[in-house]
């Protein structure tokens, strides 16, 4: 007798886009909506035959913007959902994007990062979306974004972005990149009951009192699904606690931005995760992400060898950016290096937290990630 | 003095009211008639979500007291799709405009009609882009003045019905605000429909677009409705023409075939049959 699979515990050896579609059955999701995109298509084709096992449903959608859309509205209907894509339906996806901010809509939007702008380099890795997660739609908002360098992360840190979306109402991006995506490695999934699942907050008051906007102290508000007798509004217009739009009212602009942009700057320390690496006593600081960070771990180890006190800090938390622990790290070194497959992003961050420490930036734009000897040269040039 | 409630009120969000729509306006009618048929088919409403895009109708969803969603420019239709998908208890209707639906929205709209997702679909088609000021749209006859047509308007508009009946809609009609009766009855025949179902409302719009174009009151407009309306219940769709003449009406498409709900729904069990292996 077949086992009904819901989440596949024990070893494997599986590719990045792979995980991360059975990180997302294990979370719970039951809804996928996309459109072929390279270098992402791995994770909808898992979806379109996983889904339908654990009793999901997954739907092509006719673009990005609808795929994004129906995201939202199955999030609404109650069920965990997410879409993946690459830059260019990452760019689409942006407007409702801003929806799912507007309407507090738990919901997961992975990001397997191609070479840009526009259509770019389909096939080759990079890391030019970064900002575009933290900007890229319109209006001010914070944004939770997670960046995986393992195959067993793609797994991970799916999972997490569920639980981050679901507690704080919020579109979590897990920003990968094509060869975190397409890589081959091993990895160990857990046995089902030790996977920790987070719900959104239900109404604890009957409908004819509950305000779909009406946030708790952690500044979240508890979330009735459709069909569920609570008949609630909820619009991308600027709103008040009820749902109705206020669309004249200054107050209610500022309040309501205030909140959705509060609620994760004041729990920022409950949401960023770091992983230091030989950064005791550290003269030197790399600050590295996804595929990148595995360059950098390589060059510290190999800097080490030498005798070079030098150190890695690992973002996992991209957005909300880790403004603490950059910068109490960086107090304490003489320079900071920051290799990113881009021309220049999150190291405008690290600059803004880094204060006077000096921070060395490589770029790379192209197929490959950064050789550890570049990122070595760099190492030894502020040594 | 006692307060003098609406009927339908018990469908209605009466902190919502008075509506934004303006004097001569067809939206007020289409919200009535929508109810009337909620409350005549004595629905579960707490089973019932009302999805709208951008634009004055736009605002309908926040009118209905049910659950309902305004979503951004275009999308009502992907929405609604991933919460009737999502939960196939629901009954999820779009009602949105003309510009909505078949401009920014077009790419949504035929493709949900080709799946024949189990949706259902009321466009007010008033001809322009009232909320911006009067922009011409997909519907804007030939000929006709808007903001953006200083000249006369040089681009053929969409045969709405045509056009569904093309995608694969299940069921199609268009009426215009003037059969508050048929269009009722439409709406109810359309919420018992499996399948991609769309009626088309030709409703006035006499502030932005008929003051432009010589009908400058509501009445004038629903003059032109009455006296250009013809009724032709089941004829093709592709002759349902719109001109200063004729308004043709009716009842175009109502078949059967598999929906895209029931076929995915066959699909999961057959999988689960296979992997479950429980008999």
């Amino acid at each position: 007798m077949a086992q009904k699979r819901t989440v596949l515990s024990g070893r494997h050896f599986m590719q990045g886009d792979i995980a991360c579609a059975e990180g997302a059955i294990a979370a719970g999701c039951r809804f996928f909506a996309g459109y072929p995109i390279t270098p992402a298509t791995e994770i909808a084709e898992r979806m379109a035959e996983r889904l339908p096992e654990v009793g999901g449903v997954y739907v092509q959608m006719e673009d990005e913007l609808g795929s994004m859309a129906a995201v939202i509205g199955a999030s609404y209907a109650g069920v965990k959902s997410m879409t993946a894509t690459s830059g260019p339906g990452f760019s689409l996806m942006q407007e409702n994007i801003g929806l799912a901010v507007m309407t507090e809509t738990p919901c997961v939007v992975v990001n397997v990062m191609r070479g840009g702008p526009s259509t770019g380099q389909p096939t080759k890795s990079g890391q030019q979306d970064v900002m575009q997660t933290r900007w890229g739609s319109h209006g001010d908002y914070e944004i939770i974004a997670l960046a995986p360098s393992s195959v067993q992360e793609m797994f991970d840190l799916t999972i997490e972005a569920f639980n981050l979306s679901e507690i704080y109402r919020i579109p979590v991006i897990v920003l990968a990149d094509e060869i975190v995506g397409h890589m081959w490695e091993r990895i160990a999934i857990p046995p089902e009951n030790t996977i920790r699942l987070v719900n959104r907050k239900k109404p604890r008051v009957p409908p004819e009192k509950y305000a779909p906007f009406m946030p708790d102290k952690d500044l979240v508000p508890p979330m009735a699904s459709f069909g569920e007798g609570y008949r609630f509004y909820a619009t991308g217009l600027t709103h008040d606690e009820t749902g109705y739009p206020q669309t004249d009212s200054a107050e209610a602009q500022e309040e309501l931005v205030k909140r959705l942009c509060d609620k994760i700057r004041k729990n920022a320390e409950k949401i960023v995760k770091v992983s230091a690496h030989m950064l005791e006593d550290a003269e030197v600081m790399v600050v590295a992400y996804g595929t990148t960070s595995r360059s950098a771990m390589s060059a510290v180890r190999k800097a080490r060898e030498e005798g070079l006190r030098v150190g890695l800090l690992r973002l996992v938390t991209l957005w909300p950016f880790p403004d603490k622990e950059v910068s109490k790290l960086a107090k304490r070194v003489r320079a900071l290096v920051v290799p990113e497959m881009n021309y220049g992003q999150i190291v405008r961050e690290v600059e803004r937290v880094a204060k006077e420490t000096p921070v060395v930036f490589i770029p790379k734009l192209g197929e490959e990630p950064h050789r550890p000897t570049e990122i070595l040269n760099a190492i030894r040039s502020v040594l | 003095m006692s307060e003098e409630l609406h009927p339908l009120e018990r469908f209605l969000r009466h902190e919502m009211i008075p509506h934004i729509w303006c004097e001569g306006c067809g939206n007020g009618v289409i919200l009535n008639c929508f109810v009337r048929a909620l409350e005549e088919m004595k629905i579960d409403v707490n089973k019932v979500v009302v999805v709208s895009g951008i634009g004055c109708i736009g605002r309908l969803s926040g009118y209905t007291n049910t659950d309902s969603y305004h979503t951004t420019h275009g999308r009502a239709i992907a929405f609604a799709t991933g919460a009737r998908l999502a939960n196939p208890e629901l009954k999820v209707v779009v009602i949105s405009g003309d510009g909505d639906l078949f401009a920014i929205g077009g790419n949504h709209f035929i493709h949900a009609a080709r799946r024949n997702v189990d949706i259902q679909v009321i466009c007010a088609n008033n001809f322009n882009y009232g909320m911006t000021g009067g922009q011409y749209g997909p519907t804007t006859p030939l000929d006709a003045w808007t903001t953006t047509t200083p000249y006369g308007n040089i681009e053929h508009p969409f045969n709405l019905v045509h056009l569904a009946s093309a995608s694969g809609a299940v069921y199609v009609a268009r009426w215009t605000t003037l059969h508050v009766r048929r269009l009722t009855e439409s709406i109810k025949k359309m919420l018992q429909k499996t399948g991609f179902s769309f009626i088309e409302v030709i409703t006035p719009c006499p502030e932005i677009y008929g003051r432009r174009n010589k009908m400058a009151t509501g009445m004038e407009m629903m003059n032109w409705f009455k006296t250009a309306s013809e009724i032709r219940n089941h004829s093709d769709p592709a002759k349902a023409e719109i001109t200063p003449e004729k308004i043709v009406v009716g009842e175009f498409i109502d078949i059967e075939k598999p929906t895209y709900d029931y076929l995915l729904r066959q699909m999961i069990n057959r999988v689960q049959e296979k992997v479950g292996g429980e008999k």
